[in-house]
C-alpha cells in the first residue's frame, strides 16, 4: 500500500514562498498566473495494512506530524 | 534557582543561554540533552534557538517529539517557567504549549539585526522588571519568525494579555506585530528575538538582562525569599 500526502498552506494564510515564485513567473512573462501556492508532497510505503486501516493511520500521521493544522491543510491518496 | 538549557541536535544558541544565566544571574545552570527524561531538579527551562533537526519538515516539528518534551509539558503544567527563544519558540508552538505557528518571513529573507520591541505586558514572570510600554533593543536572527494565529485566537491573546512583546517596526510579517506570546497561565513564553544575546555592552545592548532578572525575582517571590540579597 502506498500513500501520497499533499500538504499546503491554508488559503487564509499568506504563503510568502508562493508569492515570491508567482512574482518570478510574472517577471518571466507568465502573467496569466493569478495565484501560486507552494506545498509539500510525501510518498509513504505502508506495510501490511488494509485500506480502511491505512485511511485512519495516515489521517492520524497528518494530524500529529506531517501537517501543522494551524497553518496547513492536507489531503492524501491511497494506492494498491 | 536552577536553570536547564535544553540541547537538541542542531541547537546553536544553547551556549548563549547558558552564559546569559551564568553572567547575569550567577545561578546554577545545566545543559540538558534532548533525550533526558527528568527535569524535576529545574525551576526554569530554556529552550534555545538554532536549527534543531535541520528544521526538517517544519521548524520544531521533529524536536517536539524528543523525550525531553514530555518533561517540558509537565514542567509547564506544574507552573515552572519555560522560555522558548527563536527555534525554541517554534518548538513550543509545535508542541502545543503556545498558540499559533511561525511561518516563513514575508520578505523571504533571513532577518538578522537589532529590533525595537515594546513590552506589552510587564505582569509576566519574564517581563516584570520592565516598565509597561518600555521600548527595548533585542536582536533577531530568523528566516521563519512570521507569527500567525487565526482571528479568534488573536482576540483571546489580546483579552488575556498574552502578547508579551510587539515589534515597533514589523520585520517579518507577524500578525499584529507580535514578537512574543505567553500561554494563558503566563508561565510559558515564546519569542523570536534573542534576549540572551543582549546581556552585555560588548554585544551592543543590555536590554535582555531584565528578562533574566525578572525570572529570578518572580521565582523568589513565589518562594517567599523576595527580600534576600
Amino acid at each position: 500500500m502506498k500513500a501520497k500526502v499533499y500538504v499546503t498552506i491554508k488559503q487564509s494564510v499568506l504563503d510568502p514562498q508562493g508569492v515570491a515564485v508567482q512574482g518570478a513567473l510574472h517577471s518571466l512573462g507568465f502573467n496569466e498566473v493569478e495565484s501560486l501556492r507552494i506545498g509539500k508532497y510525501m510518498e509513504l510505503e505502508l506495510g501490511d495494512v488494509n485500506k480502511e486501516e491505512a485511511e485512519g493511520r495516515v489521517k492520524s500521521m497528518c494530524e500529529k506530524l506531517l501537517a501543522n493544522t494551524v497553518v496547513e491543510d492536507y489531503r492524501y491518496e491511497l494506492e494498491g | 534557582m536552577k536553570f536547564a538549557v535544553l540541547v537538541f541536535p542542531g541547537s546553536n544558541c544553547d551556549i548563549d543561554c547558558y552564559k546569559a544565566v551564568e553572567s547575569v544571574l550567577g545561578e546554577p545552570v545545566d545543559y540538558v540533552w534532548h533525550t533526558a527524561t527528568d527535569l524535576s531538579p529545574y525551576d526554569c527551562i530554556l529552550v534555545p534557538g538554532g536549527f534543531s533537526y535541520g528544521d526538517y519538515l517544519r521548524c520544531g516539528a521533529i524536536s517536539r517529539f524528543a523525550p525531553v518534551m514530555n518533561e517540558v509539558a509537565k514542567a509547564a503544567e506544574e507552573g515552572k517557567f519555560v522560555l522558548g527563544i527563536c527555534n525554541g519558540f517554534q518548538i513550543l508552538t509545535e508542541a502545543g504549549l503556545l498558540p499559533g505557528a511561525l511561518r516563513r518571513n514575508m520578505s523571504m529573507k533571513f532577518a538578522c539585526r537589532d529590533t525595537v520591541l515594546k513590552v506589552e505586558n510587564n505582569q509576566t514572570p519574564f517581563t516584570r522588571d520592565y516598565e509597561a510600554g518600555e521600548e527595548i533593543i533585542i536582536p533577531i536572527a530568523h528566516g521563519e519568525g512570521n507569527y500567525y494565529c487565526d482571528e479568534e485566537t488573536l482576540e483571546e491573546l489580546r483579552a488575556n494579555g498574552q502578547i508579551a512583546f510587539r515589534y515597533k517596526s514589523n520585520p517579518n510579517g507577524s500578525v499584529d506585530d507580535i514578537a512574543g506570546v505567553t500561554n494563558k497561565q503566563g508561565n510559558v513564553l515564546g519569542m523570536m528575538p534573542h534576549p540572551e544575546r543582549a546581556v552585555n555592552e560588548i554585544l551592543g545592548t543590555v536590554d535582555g538582562k531584565k528578562m533574566f532578572t525578572s525570572i529570578i525575582n518572580a521565582w523568589r517571590e513565589q518562594h517567599d525569599a523576595a527580600n534576600v540579597r
